[in-house]
């Protein structure tokens, strides 16, 4: 298993098995589930209530179908860990903790000094997305 | 013109420090070359033949005079002395140094101005019309909504990693300036029956290796939906547009795939869903975003006559120039084909002229069009005169917009990576041709584009006459077409037959022209004779 190099959650730690979208409908005990780029995440949307942890992986960074994945889950209320997994790199993680991944676990560990300066890069945002900070506009214009 | 705010600023000097950055760790050998790639990409470094290229952005092609200034001062500082116009209203240099890109990009960023997102597969710099703002045909100037579309698009963390490039032109006119619906999402600003302004969409246009004309998906967005509704868009987009095939990646292919109709029923629920996420920014930003473009202090009272008696000048005026909204003014394009020149490409000496010009007579904005020239947007009547013999003692006088002369290209192989012929050559050779001002004169508006490969860069497929390069057998062919368009009856040109080679091209190009003043009845352009006579006369002159 592929270590969690970066985790920005208070909870305890969840080690629980991921299965495949495929096999998770049938396994109505698992608590943890991989999604791969071409599954549909809203596939879980009726399973998010026992659901402790949804690993969305990335086989190529490239490959971007992981993010709009993150935000439908986020947008549909699942409140538990979103781990990042497979070929994450540090240029992608500001982008994909704006998605609402709260977790992440590179196949490669990455430079704790990049990775710390890349997750602080951005004081503003300009858009509104499941990580809740306020875009600019929001700024400009709060009374 | 739109200024940054503290946070815009802020944005741009990230970006810069995040690059140099990114630059460090290659130099250092933390990131491979294939590692490296996707992210200069992102900030418009591309590796070309000879060195990089940089694509800096000129969002929706409007400059201010500071701008150009700098836009000159790089050319000398760090290119070769020029730059080079795009058919995306940006600017790219094509001598740059991989350890000089972070400074380029601070100099940029010290008048507002970046190369994010000029290239790679993330939504690019927004287009719009080059005479937004000043056209007498306008509804409502469009830049506002293309500088709110720009700020959404900037860093938009879910859709860096698209399947494929993506772009996004807004206009607000019947008379389509910019191409929009050969565009990934072409937006047209129009007011409904109850007055109000709104957005038309039309989803899934583009050139490339499969040309497509952009279907409307949706007559009428509000304006406070119109960011929601682009999200919408994209998010369908970015989850179902196909990744296995690279040239079939663009949403042109999964919008023909699905078809029009089930696309749009998954944006329209993907938008329902969207419209509970607090992702639209509030109207008031709308409003603050378009102060920036409230009319310039024009003066009243000007007269609106023009002395013609200098015959160049006439000339120069006549095919030059555009009726502006504002009596008194005028709309003025500087032509950046001189014959035998490179289309687009403009010394820094021209480019600080244009810019001082701009400063002294035209409120201080220039636009950039997408056919590789420059416009003054605001120009009094009464300084016109003046105006064109400053540009035509500098090389920038040439009297030929929209005429055989005035070609679009593409920098193919000469300079681009993925050309499989150049361009250059072919254009120069057809701009000496048909160089004299009879000739152009007789043939009128003839829009003439050459691409170096079919990734269609210089438009061929919307050309009244296109030119495609290609590589046969390793040498390099032309293939010719006819009866494109990229206005508002915008249609794509086809394939007379077999191609030619350069001078052969050529000459088959003036074969058309001739079919063309032959059956030319009244005042038909070159393309109103081809819809009306159809391809059979041109390929019997071309190949009997």
């Amino acid at each position: 298993m592929v270590e969690v190099q970066f985790r920005f959650r208070d909870d305890e730690a969840v080690n629980d098995p991921a299965v495949t979208v495929g096999t998770f409908a049938e396994q109505t005990n698992a608590t943890a589930v991989r999604i791969e780029p071409g599954d549909d995440a809203r596939d879980l949307i009726p399973y998010l209530d026992r659901l402790r942890l949804i690993e969305v992986n990335f086989p190529a960074w490239t490959d971007g179908r992981g993010y709009s994945s993150a935000r439908v889950l986020r947008e549909a209320g699942f409140d538990g860990e979103l781990r990042a997994v497979g070929d994450v790199v540090i240029d992608m993680l500001s982008h994909l903790k704006r998605c609402g991944f709260d977790a992440f676990a590179p196949d490669h560990a990455l430079n704790p000094a990049d990775a710390e300066a890349a997750f602080a890069r951005w004081d503003n945002v300009y858009q509104a997305t499941a990580d809740g900070r306020k875009p600019v506009w929001a700024l400009r214009h709060q009374s | 013109m739109y200024k940054y705010d503290q946070y815009d600023q802020q944005m741009v000097d990230t970006r810069v420090a995040e690059f140099r950055d990114q630059v460090r760790r290659r130099l250092d050998g933390d990131l491979t070359e294939d590692q490296f790639r996707p992210l200069r990409l992102q900030n418009g470094l591309y590796l070309q033949l000879h060195a990089y290229m940089l694509r800096v952005a000129v969002p929706y092609g409007t400059l201010n005079s500071a701008q150009m200034t700098m836009l000159g001062d790089i050319a000398d500082k760090y290119d070769r002395g020029y730059g080079h116009f795009t058919t995306r209203q940006n600017i790219q240099y094509n001598w740059i140094k991989l350890e000089d890109t972070p400074d380029i990009l601070a100099d940029l960023a010290s008048v507002e101005m970046h190369a994010i997102q000029t290239s790679g597969n993330c939504i690019r710099n927004i287009s719009s019309d080059q005479y937004a703002g000043a056209a007498a045909d306008e509804i409502v100037d469009p830049r506002p909504y293309a500088e709110l579309l720009r700020q959404w698009s900037s860093f938009h963390p879910e859709f860096l990693t698209l399947p494929r490039k993506f772009k996004i032109a807004v206009i607000a006119s019947e008379t389509d300036r910019a191409a929009m619906k050969l565009h990934d999402i072409g937006i047209k600003m129009v007011r409904n029956d109850a007055g109000e302004i709104g957005a038309q969409f039309y989803v899934g246009g583009g050139m490339g290796r499969t040309p497509m004309i952009g279907p409307m998906i949706r007559e009428f967005v509000p304006l406070d939906q119109l960011i929601t509704y682009s999200e919408a868009c994209l998010r369908v987009y970015n989850r179902y547009g196909r990744r296995d095939n690279k040239y079939k990646a663009r949403i042109k292919i999964l919008v023909h795939e699905l078809g029009k109709e089930e696309y749009t029923r998954q944006v329209e629920e993907e938008f329902r869903h969207l419209l509970s996420q607090g992702v639209e920014p509030p109207l008031a930003e709308l409003e603050r975003i378009g102060q920036y473009f409230a009319d310039p202090a024009y003066e009243t009272g000007l007269s609106d006559e023009l002395d013609l008696s200098d015959p160049d000048f006439r000339l120069w005026v006549e095919r030059n120039c555009h009726a502006h909204k504002q009596a008194g003014y005028i709309i003025a394009t500087v032509s950046l084909k001189p014959v035998g020149g490179i289309p687009g490409d403009a010394s820094a000496d021209q480019i600080r002229l244009m810019a001082r010009i701009a400063k002294d007579y035209s409120f201080d904005e220039l636009r950039v069009t997408h056919a590789q020239n420059i416009v003054f947007p605001h120009i009094r009547k009464v300084d016109l005169y003046a105006i064109w013999q400053k540009l035509d003692e500098a090389g920038l006088g040439t009297a030929n917009l929209d005429t055989v002369g005035d070609i679009i290209a593409c920098p193919g192989l000469d300079y681009c990576s993925l050309a499989n012929a150049r361009s250059i050559p072919v254009a120069q050779k057809i701009s000496e041709r048909f160089g004299s001002p009879q000739k152009q004169a007789e043939l009128g508006e003839l829009k003439l584009k050459i691409s170096g490969c079919i990734n269609a860069c210089g438009h061929h497929h919307a050309g009244h006459i296109g030119i495609l390069g290609v590589d046969r057998k390793g040498v390099e062919n032309y293939q010719l077409l006819l009866g494109g368009c990229e206005g508002a009856d915008t249609s794509l040109g086809k394939i007379t037959g077999p191609g030619f080679d350069e001078d052969g091209i050529v000459d088959a190009v003036e074969k058309a022209t001739k079919v063309y003043l032959a059956n030319k009845q009244g005042e038909e352009r070159f393309l109103d004779t081809y819809r009306r006579i159809g391809m059979e006369p041109f390929k019997e002159a071309i190949y009997g």
